[in-house]
């Protein structure tokens, strides 16, 4: 095992490396003026331009201002954007907002999709089964903005059960609707993954050791057969968080949240290019670490990937 | 010959001291293609301390009926069209599932084949026997570890102890059959059913492990009932062997009297189909043709398109199976013949 974490965490480096070339790579070579109408209709002056050039290695090659971006980053220093403020600020206002988002619609994502994937693989064809199957293609098929809007009109503005929009302070009954809206088709697929896993593992040779064992048919199901579907919803899920936070985006707007999908945008809109590669960067170590939790957590359910 | 139906089958299902019966059981699988008749009234008994042994090709019903008895008979598209299987003379068939279940393990214990995929593949070998321990006789964790130590160590599993902790996969395929035979033996069942328990291993090993399952049936006076395609398996272990035949027994007897004078023309096909040093160089005899669709069973007695001695009857009236005297019985119309030849 402390073999395969050390090779794990060795691959890390060059996807990293990789990953943030090219993001810093395309995120710069945007065409166009950094500085067109950053300092309004008279133009930066002089000197400002100077600093940032020099910040920035604008006059320099590529690798150059790539490889001073990353010696900074690796001292805590994200830059700072063109009006001055410091990006780690940015970053440390809108990444818990997202973060608390994306949680919160693994977690609705993990019970539904998992509760709906395990009765319906055990179950197949009946009412339910074909019940799931229709709501499951139909989240798929809505797309999250729809979602997001019949929701926050029915259940907040309508019926009054939610606040339409989220407060500043993120309460956690503020973010069930919009988790929900944010992990809709990934509960959908993460039903079906886990359906057709419970429902193939049903007729493996050991459930049926097990249930010549005379175990009960609740431990047979929770401990037997749950332990050997869940590898593929763990992958499913773990490299999920990732996707939701880079995809919040919609579900922040509709529900006035201040995360990483609204500074993005306006950071890409604005040209900010700094801020954009910060944000990104984040996001990259996100995926690389659930990633790595996911595949720790792989080995730890199937004993036969850890022994190899 | 008395006109009295095979042994066990009093048709009555009144008890009768028996441990273990099976009585003109029917299984059917309802598929898209069509409906397999797949057991066709069975009826074989086993009691404590002997062996039975379940002869039959690949598809003949052994192992379906083995798990009819065991209730793990994959519903659909197996069911259940007739007969009964009692245990200690009650039906299991009409016994609710919680009543089932607590005879699974401790009345009733089973052995597959294929010990690889039959073991779970996430969890120790120790956990899997230690398991039941804990969960059917509420044992402590150290408690339910200890003697599943002590388990492993009745089936000959060197350094049981430093075992406990592998995983199914760190087995030999020998040692992983061991395991299983331990988990089923764990709770102590009267009976032990064995599914080709060495169908999947090297020969070398087969012996050690046939040699096992004897030992340990003799000691706890189990009855056993062991399930194969393999003759040769059979006749240091079994006491009495049923042959199958398209899901019918077609002959019952002791392994002596089976060996040296078959009273079904299929278990003389069988027999004469084992290679024999004396005829080295020769071609193998076989028996011709090939077993019939259980969708699609021939008219009268099912054999009749592959026997060498059909007549007209056979292809009209199923031969129902009688008793030859001596716990022998035969479902041939010329099953006299058969046994007072030469």
């Amino acid at each position: 095992m402390g073999r395969y974490l050390v090779r794990r965490l060795l691959q890390l480096v060059p996807v990293f490396i990789g990953t943030t070339f090219l993001i810093y790579w395309l995120v710069w070579s945007v065409p166009g003026d950094p500085f067109a109408g950053k300092c309004g209709d008279r133009g930066c002056p002089p000197n400002y331009r100077a600093m940032m050039t020099e910040k920035y290695h604008l006059d320099d090659s590529i690798w150059v201002q790539y490889a001073s971006y990353m010696k900074n980053l690796f001292q805590g220093d994200f830059g700072i954007t063109f009006g001055g403020r410091e990006i780690s600020d940015i970053i440390a206002t809108s990444y818990p907002n997202t973060l608390k988002l994306a949680v919160v619609a693994l977690a609705i994502e993990a019970i539904i999709g998992l509760g709906a994937g395990v009765l319906t693989g055990l179950r197949r064809n009946g009412f339910l089964d074909n019940l799931v199957l229709v709501s499951s293609l139909f989240l798929i098929a809505l797309p999250v903005f729809v979602i997001g809007f019949v929701l926050q009109w029915f259940l907040g503005v309508k019926w009054g059960i939610i606040t339409p929009t989220v407060s500043n302070e993120m309460r956690f009954s503020e973010l069930i609707v919009p988790g929900f809206v944010l992990g809709s088709a990934s509960s959908a697929y993460i039903a079906r993954v886990a359906r057709t896993s419970i429902a193939e593992n049903r007729r493996a040779d050991y459930v049926r050791t097990a249930i010549a064992k005379g175990l009960p048919m609740r431990r047979v199901v929770g401990v037997h057969l749950l332990r050997n579907s869940l590898i593929p919803v763990v992958t499913l899920l773990g490299t999920d968080l990732g996707a939701l936070m880079g995809g919040a985006i919609i579900t922040e707007g509709i529900f006035g949240i201040n995360g990483i999908g609204r500074q993005v945008l306006r950071a890409i809109v604005t040209k900010e290019s700094a801020t954009v590669v910060g944000i990104v960067v984040v996001l990259v170590l996100v995926y690389l670490i659930m990633n790595l939790l996911v595949d720790l957590l792989y080995a730890a359910l199937d004993p036969r990937i850890r022994y190899e | 010959m008395t006109e009295q139906s095979a042994p066990g089958a009093d048709g009555s299902g009144r008890p009768s001291g028996r441990l273990l019966e099976v009585d003109d059981l029917r299984v059917e699988f309802r598929t898209r293609d069509g409906v397999a008749k797949v057991i066709n009234g069975v009826t074989y008994h086993v009691d404590a301390g002997e062996t039975l042994a379940v002869l039959g090709e690949s598809g003949s019903g052994k192992s379906v009926t083995a798990q009819t008895i065991m209730g793990i008979l994959d519903t659909p598209p197996g069911f259940v069209t007739g007969g009964q299987v009692r245990f200690h003379g009650k039906d299991m068939l009409k016994m609710s599932a919680e009543q089932r279940r607590r005879i699974r393990g401790e009345g009733i214990a089973m052995i597959f084949q294929d010990s690889l995929s039959a073991l779970n593949p996430v969890f120790t070998v120790g956990f899997q026997i230690a398991e039941q321990f804990r969960i059917r006789r509420g044992m402590s964790r150290s408690d339910a570890k200890k003697r599943a130590i002590e388990m492993l160590d009745q089936v000959k599993i060197p350094n049981a102890k430093g075992r406990y902790s592998n995983y199914p996969h760190q087995f030999s395929g020998g040692m992983r059959q061991r395991a299983m035979i331990a988990m089923s033996l764990a709770l102590d069942p009267e009976v032990l059913i064995a599914d080709e328990p060495t169908t999947a291993l090297d020969v070398t090993v087969q012996a050690q492990i046939m040699d096992l399952l004897g030992e340990l049936q003799r000691e706890r006076q189990m009855g056993m009932i062991l399930i194969t395609h393999d003759l040769g398996v059979v006749a240091d272990v079994a006491d009495r062997i049923a042959v199958m035949y398209a899901g019918r027994i077609v002959e019952e007897a002791d392994v002596y009297d089976l060996y040296a004078k078959p009273a079904h023309p299929y278990t003389l096909g069988l027999l004469n189909s084992i290679p024999r040093m004396d005829e080295k160089g020769q071609e193998l005899r076989t028996i011709k043709g090939l077993p019939p669709n259980l969708m699609n069973i021939p008219p009268g007695c099912a054999f009749n398109p592959r026997c060498p001695m059909a007549q007209p009857v056979c292809r009209e009236n199923v031969p129902p199976l009688l008793q030859l005297g001596r716990g022998r019985a035969s479902a041939c119309h010329f099953a006299e013949e058969l046994v007072n030849r030469d």
